[in-house]
C-alpha cells in the first residue's frame, strides 16, 4: 500500500483513498500506528463508585478491567492471568475483593498485586509474587472524569493531547452545578458493518442531516418544533460551523434548534416539562452568567476526540466509542451522560430526548447506520475502479467553515494520514 | 390515526383465557410481520408504551436508565409514521420478519388488566444479509377496553448480552 497515497490534499481538492476503508493491511497498520499511540477512551470515573468496583470491557482489542483500587483510585488492568493467561475477571461489572483466575487459582487483590498462589512452595527459589501483578497499560490518565489509556509509554500527557478539545469537554461539564457529570446506567452496544472511520465522519457530518434524517426532522416538525427555512448561505435550519481543534480533534458548533435538556425547551418535551427546563436554565444563568449559560444551553456540539470517541452534546449528551473488528465491521458502545444532581423528572426528560434521535432504536441513528453500511457495500468491491472519495466542501472559503462543510472531517483524516505515515515499527 | 375495532370480544378480565391472549399475540405478530402498522396501532390503548431495554439492564425503568427503545404512545405513532415513509432508510427496503411466539402465560390479573409473558424468536432478513435472530421474552399488560382486549404495555426483553451482530432495532420488535 505504501506506493499509493492514502489522502490527497491539493489546492481545491481533498480526496480520501477508499482502500483505507477496505484494506486488511491498513487495519493492521492503524492498530499499531493510530490506536497504540493515541489516548483511547476507556470509561468514565462515575461508572465506578467504591473501592473494588469494576467493569470489564475491550479497548483496542485488549480485554481490560476498568476498576477502583483499594485506595479508590481508578485503575486499568489487562485482563489476563500472569500464570498461563486466562482472563481473571469474567463478569461484565461488579465489586471484587479479589480477581481470581479459576484455572489454577492465582488471585490478585484490588491493586492488581498477586495475592494467592496455590502450592507456592513448589516454585523455585527465585519466584517472587511481586513480579507477577496484573499488567497495566503504560499510561492511564483522566480529564474531567473521562479516563483514557495509552499503550505508548512516551505519549504526551493527556491534557496536551486533548489540545482544543478541552474547551468543548468543559462546555459539557458546565451543565452540572457541581461540575460532575455521570454516566447513566444502560449501555447501547451494537455492531455496524462498516469501517470505523466512516462513523467518525458521520458523527459530526451535518451535510447529511436533511437527506438522511428527513423523517426525524418531520417528527420534530409534527410535534411543533419551529425550524427556520435555511437562507441562501445555509443548508440547515440554524447556523453552525466546523472547527479543527488540533491533533485531529474536531467539532461542530451549532446554534441549537432541536432542544436541550440543559436547558432549551422544545414542544417534543411536553408542556409539563417546561417549568423544569426553565428552572435548570435559571440555575445555569445564576451560576455561569447569561453569556456562558447561553453558550452551554443554546449551542449543540458533536466533538470527535481523535481517533474514536464522540461526545455528542446535542438532543442529550452521548458518549460513543467504537473499535474496528475487521475492515468492514466495528463495535459501537454508547452511553448517556447527565449532571449528577439532576432531578428524577429532568433525568427522565434527558433520556427521552436521547431516544428520539440516538441509538439502535432511535428515530435517526438507524438511518446513519444504513448510510455507513451502504458506503461500505458500495466501495468494497469497486475501490480499485473508483478509488477516491471527495471531501473538499468549503475548501475555497476564507474564514469560518460551516458544519455542512468538511473542514472538520479533513482535520481527522490529515491526522490519521500523518500517523499512518510515521515510521514507528 | 385509524381506530380499528378490537380484535374480538373476549371474556371479562378476571376470566380471560390463555387461548384468548394467544389469539391476540398471534394476531399482533401477523400484523407486524405483514407491516400492517396502522392496524397494529389500533390494538394499542391510548396510553400504551413500547419498550426495549438495554441488554445490560433488562429489568430497569426507562425514567432512570438508558433503553434501546422507550416510546410513549406519541412516539409509537411517530415511529409508525416514520416507518411508513420511504425515507426511513434503515427500513427502506423493509426487513422481512417472521415471529415465533410461545410459552404464553398469564402472570397476573389486576382489575381490567391482565399481565402476560411470552417467549419470542424474531428472524429478520434484509437484502442479501444473513439472517439476524432476535431472541427474548415479551412482557405485556393487556387491558379490557371497549369490549375487547388491547395492549397497554409491551416490553421486548432480549436475551443477548449486547445487541452486537443484531445491529439495529429499526423495525417494531
Amino acid at each position: 500500500m505504501n506506493e499509493r497515497p492514502l489522502v490527497l490534499n491539493e489546492p481545491g481538492s481533498f480526496r480520501v483513498n477508499r482502500a483505507t476503508l477496505v484494506d486488511q493491511e491498513i487495519l493492521e497498520l492503524e492498530r499499531r500506528r493510530v490506536f497504540d499511540v493515541c489516548w483511547i477512551y476507556v470509561g468514565h470515573e462515575s461508572e465506578l463508585r467504591s473501592p473494588g468496583d469494576f467493569r470489564t470491557r475491550t479497548v483496542c482489542g485488549r480485554p481490560v478491567i476498568f476498576c477502583r483500587d483499594s485506595g479508590n483510585a481508578v485503575r486499568v488492568f489487562l485482563n489476563t492471568c500472569r500464570h498461563r493467561g486466562a482472563m481473571v475477571c469474567r463478569e461484565a461489572e461488579g465489586n471484587a475483593k479479589l480477581y481470581t483466575c479459576f484455572y489454577h487459582g492465582w488471585s490478585y487483590d484490588r491493586d492488581g498485586r498477586l495475592d494467592g498462589v496455590p502450592g507456592e512452595k513448589d516454585y523455585p527459589p527465585g519466584f517472587r509474587k511481586s513480579d507477577y501483578g496484573l499488567a497495566e497499560p503504560p499510561r492511564v490518565e483522566s480529564y474531567r472524569g473521562f479516563v483514557f489509556l495509552n499503550f505508548d509509554p512516551d505519549a504526551v500527557p493527556l491534557p496536551d493531547y486533548l489540545a482544543g478539545a478541552k474547551e468543548y469537554i468543559d462546555l459539557v461539564i458546565d451543565q452540572s452545578p457541581s461540575g460532575q457529570m455521570e454516566v447513566i446506567q444502560g449501555t447501547q452496544d451494537y455492531d455496524i458493518r462498516a469501517n470505523w472511520k466512516l462513523l467518525v465522519e458521520n458523527s459530526f457530518d451535518d451535510y447529511h442531516l436533511l437527506t438522511t434524517h428527513s423523517t426525524w426532522l418531520d417528527y420534530l416538525k409534527n410535534a411543533g418544533v419551529k425550524m427556520q427555512r435555511p437562507d441562501r448561505e445555509h443548508l440547515l435550519p440554524s447556523h453552525g460551523v466546523g472547527k479543527a481543534l488540533g491533533n485531529g480533534h474536531a467539532t461542530t458548533d451549532n446554534v441549537n434548534f432541536r432542544g436541550r435538556p440543559v436547558a432549551k425547551w422544545i414542544p417534543v418535551y411536553g408542556e409539563a416539562a417546561k417549568p423544569e427546563i426553565e428552572r435548570i436554565r435559571s440555575e445555569l444563568v445564576a451560576r455561569l452568567g447569561e453569556a456562558r449559560a447561553a453558550r452551554v444551553a443554546d449551542t449543540n456540539r458533536n466533538l470527535i476526540v481523535f481517533p474514536n470517541l464522540l461526545l455528542a452534546d446535542g438532543s442529550s449528551v452521548t458518549i460513543r466509542t467504537f473499535h474496528p473488528l475487521a475492515p468492514d465491521r466495528m463495535r459501537v458502545r454508547a452511553w448517556a451522560l447527565g449532571p449528577r444532581e439532576e432531578t428524577p423528572s429532568a433525568r427522565a426528560i434527558r433520556l427521552d430526548a436521547f431516544l428520539t434521535f440516538y441509538g439502535p432504536g432511535g428515530l435517526a441513528t438507524p438511518d446513519d447506520v444504513e448510510a455507513l453500511e451502504m458506503v461500505q457495500a458500495g466501495i468494497a468491491a469497486t475501490h480499485r475502479e473508483v478509488p477516491w472519495s471527495v471531501m473538499s466542501r468549503g475548501m475555497a472559503k476564507t474564514g469560518e467553515q460551516l458544519n455542512s462543510d468538511e473542514l472538520h472531517l479533513r482535520a481527522f483524516w490529515l491526522q490519521w494520514e500523518k500517523l499512518m505515515r510515521a515510521e514507528r515499527d | 390515526m385509524k381506530k380499528g375495532k378490537p380484535a374480538r370480544r373476549v371474556s371479562a378480565p378476571a376470566r380471560v383465557t390463555r387461548a384468548e391472549v394467544e389469539e391476540l399475540l398471534y394476531h399482533e405478530a401477523a400484523l407486524l410481520d405483514a407491516w400492517r402498522l396502522d392496524e397494529w396501532l389500533a390494538l394499542l390503548t391510548d396510553d400504551a408504551c413500547y419498550e426495549v431495554p438495554s441488554n445490560d439492564r433488562p429489568d430497569a425503568d426507562p425514567g432512570d436508565t438508558l433503553f434501546t427503545i422507550a416510546d410513549d404512545i406519541r412516539r409509537i405513532r411517530g415511529r409508525v409514521t416514520r416507518l411508513k415513509d420511504r425515507n426511513a432508510h434503515a427500513e427502506s427496503p423493509r426487513s422481512r420478519t417472521r415471529r415465533m411466539i410461545s410459552n404464553v402465560r398469564i402472570v397476573g390479573r389486576n382489575g381490567a388488566e391482565v399481565g402476560v409473558e411470552a417467549n419470542f424468536v424474531v428472524y429478520r432478513f434484509r437484502r442479501d444479509e444473513s439472517v439476524r435472530e432476535y431472541v427474548g421474552r415479551y412482557r405485556y399488560v393487556l387491558r379490557a377496553e371497549r369490549g375487547g382486549l388491547r395492549i397497554a404495555r409491551r416490553r421486548a426483553v432480549l436475551d443477548a448480552m449486547e445487541l452486537g451482530s443484531m445491529g439495529l432495532v429499526s423495525f417494531i420488535l
